[in-house]
């Protein structure tokens, strides 16, 4: 009996591979999202983070692309191209970690209030509903305001902005996954809670959970670099997308390349992660493709 | 003879998905006369609905199609019929009745206007109280007060809501009617009530009804003809009495009837037909049922069984060959 | 219904009070003096702590809350740090700006949205179906601010059609509206085709083509107003985003709304401003929720007839 459950769950997750092998477009998102992790990874091999992000000179300000600065140079006669691979670095490092930080938050209050339901369910839910009535933009502007700017105290504003979102994800999986027969049946083998949990309900609610972290990366770094551009986000110095676009908009009318490339690449990595979370939410329900 | 209103000649019909291409209806024949009520019995995805739904030309476009045979309604062939006329011939000639009734009506439309619309979109020259006075007439005719036709679906119960549909594909009074299980949703007590409201109703207006089903019951109930379909193919065709009578069947069909308890012979266990039906989109060769069949022949696998009649009793069988 | 609205109005107080109190409490994790903040560093330990007990700072937290809501309700709000005049005028003088842009923003993305869905679900797998579904994508990628300056680039200071920042006239409003709605248009073509592709699908979809309706009469009398169901819901939570979202935009166009006060006290550290304008756009985003829902069982007769009838 245990044996062909397994299969039949390898087997499930073998055909949602499969779909999702199909979808080119996902594929595309994936390679590209994996390609900027690399180039994340590997900043300091691309471009020297010192030499070219930091150090100011003053012979190569605005310069524009050409063979030696593909991208050009800013402000500052850093250069924009090695800006912008580190700061690949930062905004996944931000958006992935708050992501990850506000879900095991956002899990843990989800997964009680979805187990549980009744009394807890519904103090904590409401309590959600009020976090969330706040629009997250707003949410994570008055943290911010409050603690002041920098990138862990960005960190602790987008995780706060989200973990309702989290939990809402999580409980309402739960949920559905809860009312079904299977998990019926298997409290009637008399299997305990925390079994129920581990076993039948993450596996199952895990899905779309995948789903909505992958496109919350992506909300959560279109939101960082809003945040740096409006200047209370990641603070100069530091190779940052967005406020890099700040810094050059004054003097976009003379030199676009300044607000051109750091644009592109939030929008190259926004799209990867939109591209490859709806291919797996096609995976994981074929009904809502066709 | 009668007039004959609906003729399926040779029907082939087959899904195209991304991966494969599923063979539904496999050279089909049917003819039903005009009163006449013919059932259509067979298991789930024997491609009884896919019949349906092509002589009403609204098979899923792009994904279904009829790749072969001929469907005459009233003597018209509809594979010619251009769309703009098929709209005028559907719900005034030919109308359907969906199996659920659960979630065939608009939910964001009154129960009223959706019958109003079918008679409108026919009787272009009808005034707004015709139309309205149509809509009543028809729920009466149906058992529901007139008064709740601004009503929404969500309030009524799933009998009530057969009915509405029922009274849907009655309003402009069509000369076929096809019902696909048009009771199998509905709890049993309903469910007689709703089939003796069709066949009054049917027997009213002298409309010819292709009914489709699973439960035998029903057709010994209704139905003057019965074909027996298996694998988009009809293995046996015949009167009532001789499909529930009669001395020689498909053994798909005795098969069948063997699934129903049989109170006056208590010592005998139900019997069940081994094994599943085949996949649609990998048939096997000769008799589609041979992989099933426990007097299978060797011809059975390689060649595709002919048409043994007798008195108008229709059996595909090799069995019978002889 | 009037009863049903009343009882939804009355449900909003916790909302509102709970939105204060997040607010009320997480700018009071600031850290550091305000009255330094506000007097200079310069000043005298006496005068700050003056300055503190004026303002009833080293009371304890609840105290100061229940004072603060306590005042709001008398229409007494606290005056900021930096002008010393009561944040309510400042935020209710710039706040119809902002709102303006929320609402425009708001509009362009529904007509703009639900018509390209709808043609999008009609013409499936046709080109026009790909190419405003590629857009789409496109344009839930791109930041909104990002796509304001581009817009800025070509529209102000290549072909100098359209002003690049201030609201002098509408026309100063077009790029701002544009930059505002195109990450909810986009999420809004995608979910009127998907909720359109749904309905298309579903069994009394088939019924109406049944009795023999036209592909139109089928789409508008039947479809449509069952997909726009979703959509409605989307559009209401789309509201509060907009806000987010016009707050961000206004710093790309020098929009003196309230995102432009609001960013400019963070700087100064004028906790009430920050806090009077945070939970002013929130209340309103809570409000516009709220006419959306209302709307919405209004449009769906399920619902409509379970809070109507008693």
């Amino acid at each position: 009996m245990e044996k062909t459950k397994e299969r039949k769950q390898r087997s499930q997750i073998s055909m949602i591979l499969h779909r999702l092998k199909k979808n080119k477009l996902a594929m595309f998102g994936l390679v590209v999202f994996l390609f900027l992790v690399l180039v994340a990874i590997f900043a300091d091999f691309i471009a020297d983070y010192d030499s070219l992000c930091v150090r100011q000179n003053a012979e190569l300000r605005y310069l524009t692309p050409c063979a030696e600065h593909i991208f050009g140079c800013d402000e500052y006669g850093r250069d924009i191209f090695a800006r912008i691979v580190h700061g690949t670095r930062i905004s996944l490092f931000v958006g992935v970690v708050s992501v990850l930080i506000s879900l095991a938050f956002g899990a843990l209050i989800g997964a009680v209030a979805g187990y549980y339901g009744g009394k807890v369910d519904n103090i904590l839910m409401r309590i959600m509903d009020v976090f969330l009535a706040i629009p997250s933009t707003l949410l994570a502007i008055s943290i911010v305001a409050a603690l002041g700017q920098g990138m862990a105290n960005l960190m602790i504003a987008m995780c706060i902005s989200q973990v309702p979102r989290s939990a809402r994800i999580v409980r309402s999986s739960i949920l559905s996954v809860k009312g079904q027969e299977f998990i019926e049946a298997a409290k009637c083998y008399g299997s305990s809670d925390g079994w129920i949990i581990l076993r039948h309900i993450i596996p199952n609610a895990i899905g779309p959970i995948i789903v909505q972290s992958t496109l919350n990366v992506a909300r959560m770094i279109l939101t960082i670099s809003g945040l740096s551009f409006v200047g209370l986000g990641i603070s100069p110095p530091t190779p940052e997308w967005g406020s890099m676009l700040s810094a050059g908009r004054s003097v976009m009318r003379y030199y676009p390349h300044l607000v051109l490339f750091p644009g592109i690449a939030i929008a190259i990595t926004v799209l990867s992660l939109n591209l490859f979370g709806d291919g797996l939410r096609d995976a994981l329900d074929p009904k809502m493709k066709k | 003879m009668a007039d004959i209103i609906l003729d399926i000649k040779n029907l082939y019909i087959s899904y195209r998905t991304d991966d494969a291409v599923v063979r539904a209806v496999n050279g089909l024949n049917l003819t039903i006369e005009a009163g006449e009520t013919v059932g259509l019995v067979g298991e789930t995805g024997a491609g009884k609905t896919t019949t349906a739904l092509s002589v009403m030309k609204l098979l899923p476009e792009k994904i279904g199609s009829v790749d072969q045979g001929s469907i005459f309604l009233d003597g018209e062939n509809v594979m010619e019929i251009p769309e703009k006329k098929m709209r005028m011939l559907r719900g005034s000639k030919v109308a359907m009745i969906f199996q659920d009734p659960m979630t065939s009506l608009n939910p964001t439309q009154p129960v009223g206007n959706q019958i109003g619309e079918v008679v409108k979109l026919h009787n272009t020259d009808f005034s707004k109280a015709q139309v309205d006075s149509r809509v009543c007439e028809m729920l009466e005719v149906v058992g529901i007060p007139a008064g709740r036709r601004n009503e929404y679906p969500h309030q009524f119960s799933g009998g009530m809501k057969q009915r509405v549909v029922i009274a849907m594909a009655l309003a402009c009074e069509p000369n076929l009617l096809l019902a696909d299980e048009p009771t199998t949703a509905l709890d049993v007590t309903i469910q007689a009530q709703v089939l003796k409201l069709m066949i009054e109703l049917k027997q009213k207006m002298n409309t010819a009804m292709l009914l489709i089903t699973h439960d035998l019951g029903i057709v010994a109930k209704i139905c003057d003809k019965v074909g027996i379909m298996y694998a988009g193919e009809i293995i046996e065709f015949g009167s009532i009495e001789q499909i529930f009578g009669g001395e020689w069947h498909h053994p798909y069909t005795q098969g069948l009837f063997g699934a129903i308890p049989n109170l006056r012979r208590k010592d005998k266990r139900l019997h069940s037909i081994e094994g599943m039906m085949p996949d649609p989109a990998a048939l096997p060769e000769g008799c589609k049922f041979h992989t099933r069949c426990s007097c299978s022949l060797e011809k059975c696998k390689t060649d595709i069984p002919p048409c043994m009649e007798q008195n108008g009793h229709q059996v595909f069988c090799w069995k019978y060959a002889e | 219904m009037i009863k049903y609205i009343l009882k939804r109005l009355l449900m909003m107080i916790p909302v509102i009070l709970g939105i204060s109190f997040i607010i009320f409490a997480i700018m009071d994790l600031t850290p550091g003096d305000p009255a330094a903040s506000a007097l200079g560093e310069g000043s005298s330990v006496e005068a700050r702590e003056r300055w503190r007990e004026e303002r009833g700072l080293n009371d304890p937290f609840f105290v100061r809350y229940g004072r603060f809501i306590l005042d709001a309700l008398r229409g007494e709000f606290p005056d900021s740090y930096s002008t010393n005049e009561p944040v309510n005028e400042e935020v209710l003088y710039r706040f119809p700006t902002t709102l303006k842009l929320a609402l425009l923003g708001t509009a362009l993305s529904v007509v703009v949205g639900v018509s390209v869905g709808i043609i999008s679900a009609v013409k499936q797998y046709s080109i026009i179906d790909s190419v405003s579904m590629i857009t789409a994508m496109l344009l839930t990628s791109i930041p909104a601010f990002w796509m304001g300056l581009m817009l800025i680039l070509l529209f102000s200071l290549k072909l100098n059609w359209l002003p690049a920042t201030g609201i002098d006239n509408w026309k100063s409003y077009i790029l701002p509206m544009i930059a505002v709605a195109i990450n909810t248009m986009a999420s809004l073509i995608r979910l009127t085709r998907s909720s359109m592709l749904e309905v298309i699908r579903a069994d009394y979809i088939r019924t109406a083509k049944a009795k023999g309706a036209t592909q139109k009469q089928v789409i508008f009398k039947h479809a449509l107003r069952n997909a726009l169901l979703p959509v409605i819901t989307q559009i209401g939570i789309n509201f509060g985003i907009q806000l987010g979202g016009a707050i961000i935009i206004e710093q790309v166009f020098a929009i003196p709304g309230l995102g432009t006060l609001m960013i400019n006290s963070v700087r100064l550290k004028d906790t009430p401003m920050v806090m009077m304008s945070i939970t002013f756009v929130a209340i309103a985003a809570g409000l516009v929720n709220l006419v959306v829902d209302l709307l919405y069982t209004l449009i769906d007769p399920r619902t409509k007839s379970t809070f109507v009838k008693n």
